[in-house]
């Protein structure tokens, strides 16, 4: 290069300065990666193989923590929460995020109002979300009140303190929280539809629905796809609102394994089996990841074939 | 594109035209629901709130909630109010957002413009790192923190949001470069510029768009946090996450002030708030890219 003319000298320090200072700057997040991320994640699981109670041990239990986990009423209590929680959590923003976003994409006069509306609670904390539900669904003066004031005595909603539908209520809250952010991915996915094979099949006599059923909804595939591994890893980590909003009560009715990790590892002094659980949640994570995203790499070679 | 909607929603008429804005403004309806209702119970006296209907309006104006949930609510065992951990939250959220998103944007420029053998590796290893539950960490970062010294500290926190934050920053800033043209850098480096030149004079001064959706998007996640904030503090060291559900949920004798309560819950929201409705398009941005990852 320009060696020879200007500042021969320095050149080899900065060639050499070029050459590790890139992979130097990456040093602290590269070790910050290594131990805080992957470091952490080999120590709760080998922690998740030990007796380890109120103290961590180094004591060799095999699977002995993940059996007694297994043998926990409590423990199948929230996985089946869960399991309620995430299939109308997903279910339910997906449904109201896709209508939404098809009735906004109706040249919509105050679309970025609406949007804006529809997107707020995402910038609140869930606690903030748990808080308010709370007072809406208070059994003696949220809505319930409000709908006997309106004439209806006999109009009841306990959900809240009502530990067979308890989690229906966590479900209600969590699903206000999220739609606005689904209807938005849907959004941005209707807009990169090409209008013109649209046209094509209106011009052939399709009607609107059918328009919408077999050509607009199934070319929204990956948003589904982005929208459904964020909300399913969403469910799964979900805490925050069920502390706020029920305390994960009433009794255990809404525990959820993140309650029972943090309860178990931290309040109740059983670190294995809350590193039990936390591995668990993160395989949970794997598995709702993996069989999606084979399904979309299938899915983009396919593409390519046609 | 216009015609499309246009076609479909003609053949419907007029009436179809107004079904469609109607349910649209039902569901803004729907998600402005509680803000109203949060809004409208703060400033309602005790004697309203048990005596009269959710929605209406207050009267009297009252702000005794606002005043007591400042500086006078009890949180658990002390009386004094959120004004002490809404400042908590402020000392560890600004230092990680801002540690955060330069240590995103530097790793960004580093796995974009100068590639190396291996590169790619650490990229993958971070955004796996990404999906990981933050449970996995808890039980080590506790004792880590412990052993340092900063377990129930603001210290502590910031350390904790800056290293799980960084996968995030990282990975909006370097899609965000890998559109920018190569040759931009190989031009400075031709010019003599160094390593670090280069990314102060030809990167930074063209990142302001992602720097903001670093900075919303962490601002967002660190000051509404409520996990880490619960299980590495305790007592003072608190951020107001978890300040207000104790304030809410702890059970102390006599009524429950709600008025106290939904006070509470706006001050907790307010920042953010103020940040989505001052920087919405940004917030909207680093969502969608959150949310593809990569």
């Amino acid at each position: 290069m320009a060696d020879s003319s200007s500042s021969g000298g320095a050149m080899p320090i900065r060639r050499w300065l070029d050459r590790w200072l890139p992979k130097l700057a990456l040093v602290p997040s590269g070790v910050a990666l290594l131990v805080f991320v992957y470091g952490f994640i080999g120590w709760t699981i080998w922690l998740s193989l030990t007796t380890s109670s109120l103290l961590p041990n180094n004591t060799f239990a095999g699977l002995r923590q993940y059996e007694v986990l297994f043998k926990l009423d409590i423990w199948w209590v929230s996985v089946i929460n869960l399991a309620i929680f995430g299939v109308l959590y997903v279910a339910l923003c997906l449904a109201i995020g896709l209508f939404l976003a098809i009735l906004l994409d109706q040249k919509i006069r105050a679309e970025g109002w609406l949007r804006t509306i529809y997107l707020y609670p995402l910038a609140l904390s869930l606690v903030v979300t748990g808080v308010v539900w709370k007072w809406l669904l208070n059994p003696s003066l949220g809505l319930e009140q409000f709908v006997h004031a309106l004439g209806w005595t006999g109009f009841s909603f306990d959900w809240l303190i009502n530990p067979d539908m308890a989690i229906y209520a966590v479900v209600i809250a969590a699903v206000w929280q999220a739609s606005g952010f689904v209807t938005a991915l849907f959004l941005a996915g209707l807009r990169g539809i090409d209008s013109s094979i649209i046209k094509a099949a209106q011009i052939d006599g399709a009607s609107l629905p059918r328009v919408y059923l077999s050509i607009i909804i199934p070319s929204l595939r990956p948003v589904f796809f982005s929208a459904i591994i964020l909300l399913v890893s969403l469910a799964i980590k979900s805490f925050d609102l069920v502390i706020a909003l029920t305390g994960g009560g009433p009794g255990y009715s809404t525990w959820v394994p993140a309650i029972f990790m943090y309860d178990f590892g931290f309040n109740r002094g059983q670190i294995g089996l809350g590193a039990a659980a936390a591995t668990l949640m993160m395989a949970a994570v794997a598995l709702a990841m993996l069989p999606m995203l084979i399904a979309e790499l299938k899915g983009r070679r396919d593409g390519h074939k046609n | 594109m216009a015609t499309r909607t246009e076609d479909g929603v003609a053949r419907g008429g007029p009436l179809a035209r107004v079904l469609v804005y109607g349910l649209l403004f039902l569901a803004a309806a729907y998600f402005l629901l509680p803000l109203y209702v949060m809004l409208t119970t703060s400033f309602k006296t005790l004697g309203q709130i048990s005596g009269g209907n959710l929605f209406a309006l207050p009267a009297p104006f009252s702000l005794t909630g606002w005043q007591e949930a400042w500086s006078s609510a009890c949180t658990g065992s002390d009386c004094t109010g959120l004004q002490h951990y809404f400042w908590n939250s402020v000392a560890f959220t600004v230092p990680a957002v801002l540690l955060s998103t330069a240590f995103g944007a530097l790793n960004g420029y580093v796995l974009t413009k100068w590639r190396f053998k291996g590169s790619e590796i650490v990229f993958g290893l971070l955004l796996v790192g990404t999906f990981v539950p933050f449970q996995m960490f808890l039980l080590p970062m506790a004792r880590v923190l412990g052993m340092i010294g900063l377990d129930n500290s603001v210290a502590g926190l910031t350390l904790v949001h800056t290293v799980y934050g960084v996968a995030f920053t990282t990975l909006f800033c370097r899609n965000y470069y890998v559109a920018i043209p190569d040759e931009l850098v190989k031009a400075a480096r031709i010019d003599g510029a160094s390593f670090i030149s280069t990314f102060r004079y030809v990167i930074l001064p063209i990142s302001i768009p992602i720097l903001m959706v670093c900075v919303i998007w962490q601002f967002t996640q660190i000051w509404n946090d409520f996990l880490f904030g619960v299980v590495f503090t305790s007592g003072d060291a608190h951020p107001i996450t978890v300040a207000l559900n104790n304030l809410v949920n702890t059970s102390s004798t006599g009524v429950k002030r709600y008025n106290v309560d939904m006070a509470g819950a706006i001050i907790t929201a307010l920042p953010t708030l103020v940040v989505y409705i001052v920087a919405g398009r940004y917030f909207m941005r680093g969502l969608t890219a959150g949310a593809v990852k990569g």
